[in-house]
């Protein structure tokens, strides 16, 4: 594992208590705010000295409250993106991607990096001067100029609205497709964590609630409640086979078909959908005469009755994983049990674009 | 200009007494200004209040205590005599009642710059592999520049016009302690000097107004520099 965290840390009366490790790929830390995900940040960063625990990175070991290890921020190959940009403001835009090489270990090639974030027009702008995405890209620049061994990114997406958003996320989705940087990503949005996570880790009240690969946790049932009722849904992995002119392009995953407009990815290329769980309905039988397009036959793998009216049903479709929420009547009425084949039915139009992004072809 | 010797060699000494005395203690009211700006410690508030004394003592009790403490046969003013350094009656002794004088200035400037640099700008440095003197020397000092310059040219104006302390503790010896307000004093007290102390005051006037210009441009300076402008 590249990174492996232990921190206890008493901050006024609350209280810290994670464990947890990264690999390759980008884990994310989930939680609600006040989830102590920032503290989680800069104790690993070094910004915050933790009462107890023992963090590493690679071989090395960056703290260690016991042997009395604490290596300066600054000696610690760590590239942190803040959430409020942090740039600079007396530097331009190359000032401040030049000061992460400057005492960076190792020569990145800036081309390189401003290509891939495409900064070439911001170079001699001021960040003053920059639209909140912009100053986001520069500064992720900027963290990747330092050549950091793991890249840390704390809410980088949270100042931001919808649409510029919209715009880093491809970036983010290329650098975690195109460099092996490890990258432990920060969010309290499910959105985000459903686009970029390959892991997940979610923290709650100083905690870690749940861990693993980011698909089987968010189509867990028992997650359902830290995620939330209504942004709580699974991510699927389909292929594009086609885009058709109508508009709609057919999907395949391994349990069958989709069909889905707003698909602007190369045909053959695969990619990753958030599906809500709201948004899937079940029948027993094979439904006929229904408007949508989208009909898997699923299995259900496992499912949990809510304290409230509402139950979760983790559902197999092939090799992936859906997860669902009905009446607790309806899953009675049904006889959904584990092993209850049924059907899944997902309309076409509830997958929002933004629920739609690149995934690295497996 | 028309200036008569001793008219001169007052400007001359001001001149030098204030740069002097600015440039000394520019490094100390950084420091001084950074502690107070960005530590916590006991005593934070005694240092604070010890730091703006001189502006609400009267001038005279500074020159005074000045002159208790760095006279030759004050404890500060006995040890330096050792080494060949002697304050009192000197013009050196002036720089030291003008540095202390115009040093609370200077300090509340540089402290306010210090204050609007949000320190999380030098985590950020730190991340990016920038210890604490490098995290300093790259990012705050040029943010806080324009503080500085104002505290300087705060300092160098206190410096040029300090009277009180300066009298008391080095006296008023023409051509060696007679700075430009002190040389103003001596020729209105005596009969038809009303003529140089006018010409000196005109000459006060060109002093401060070109500091003052000189700053203001150098401050649009550094701000274009540093893209606040």
């Amino acid at each position: 594992m590249s990174l492996s965290v232990r921190i206890t840390h008493q901050l006024g009366d609350f209280t810290l208590d994670v464990a947890f490790e990264a690999g390759p790929g980008v884990t994310a830390l989930f939680g609600p705010s006040g989830s102590g995900k920032t503290s989680v940040a800069n104790g690993i960063a070094g910004l915050l000295v933790p009462d107890e625990g023992r963090v590493t990175l690679r071989d090395q070991v960056l703290f260690d409250a016991a042997q009395g290890v604490c290596v300066a921020a600054h000696k610690r190959r760590i590239g942190y993106v803040f959430q409020d940009g942090r740039l600079f403001p007396h530097l331009t835009v190359e000032g401040n991607i030049r000061f992460g090489m400057r005492f960076a270990k190792g020569v990145g090639n800036p081309a390189e990096v401003v290509d891939l974030l495409g900064l070439e027009s911001l170079m001699q702008r001021r960040p003053g001067a920059l639209s909140g995405g912009e100053k986001q890209r520069v500064a992720l620049a900027r963290a990747l100029m330092s050549n950091p061994e793991i890249l840390l990114m704390d809410e980088p997406l949270a100042a931001l609205d919808e649409p510029r958003k919209e715009e880093i996320l491809p970036y983010l989705e290329r650098l975690r497709d195109q460099s092996d940087i490890p990258i432990l990503y920060v969010s309290h949005s499910v959105a985000e964590v459903a686009r970029l996570a390959d892991d997940l880790v979610i923290l709650q009240g100083g905690k870690v609630a749940c861990h693993g690969p980011a698909e089987e946790v968010l189509s867990d049932p028992a997650a359902m409640p830290f995620v939330g009722v209504r942004e709580a849904g699974s991510i699927l992995r389909a292929k594009v086979l086609e885009h058709g002119p109508d508009g709609l392009s057919r999907l395949v995953i391994s349990g069958g078909e989709l069909v889905l407009p707003g698909v602007t990815a190369d045909e053959g290329s695969v990619i990753r959908i958030r599906v809500l769980s709201q948004d899937i309905l079940l029948s027993v039988e094979r439904p006929a005469g229904l408007s949508s397009r989208n009909i898997l036959p699923v299995t259900v793998e496992s499912l949990r009755l809510g304290d409230g009216p509402g139950a979760a049903i983790s559902l197999c479709a092939g090799e992936e994983r859906l997860l669902a929420r009905i009446t607790a009547q309806a899953a009675r009425e049904m006889g959904l049990e584990p092993g209850t084949r049924c059907f899944a039915i997902l309309k076409a139009t509830a997958v929002p674009k933004g629920s739609i992004g690149a995934a690295k072809s497996a | 200009m028309g200036l008569r010797p001793e008219e001169w060699a007052a400007l001359l000494l001001s001149l030098k007494v204030s740069v002097v005395a600015t440039l000394l203690s520019l490094p100390v009211a950084l420091a001084v200004a950074w502690v107070l700006a960005r530590r916590e410690f006991w005593g934070k508030s005694f240092l604070s209040a010890l730091v703006h004394l001189p502006l609400v003592l009267p001038p005279v009790v500074t020159g005074y205590l000045l002159l208790l403490t760095f006279g030759r046969n004050g404890a500060v003013g006995g040890f330096l005599e050792q080494f060949g350094i002697v304050l009192a009656f000197r013009w050196t002794g002036a720089a030291l009642a003008a540095a202390i004088m115009g040093f609370p200035l200077m300090v509340r400037a540089i402290r306010l710059a210090i204050e609007a640099v949000d320190p999380r700008l030098e985590q950020a440095a730190s991340t990016l592999g920038a210890g604490r003197w490098a995290g300093f020397i790259l990012v705050t000092l040029p943010l806080i520049a324009p503080g500085i310059l104002a505290g300087a040219v705060l300092g160098f104006a206190k410096a040029m016009g300090e009277f009180g302390a300066t009298i008391t503790f080095v006296a008023n010896i023409p051509g060696q302690t007679q700075t430009l307000p002190s040389a103003i004093y001596a020729f209105l007290q005596v009969p038809g000097g009303e003529g140089s102390a006018l010409r000196l005051v005109g000459l006060s006037l060109v002093v401060a107004l070109g500091a003052v210009l000189v700053s203001e441009w150098l401050a649009r300076r550094v701000a274009e520099r540093i893209g606040r402008g």
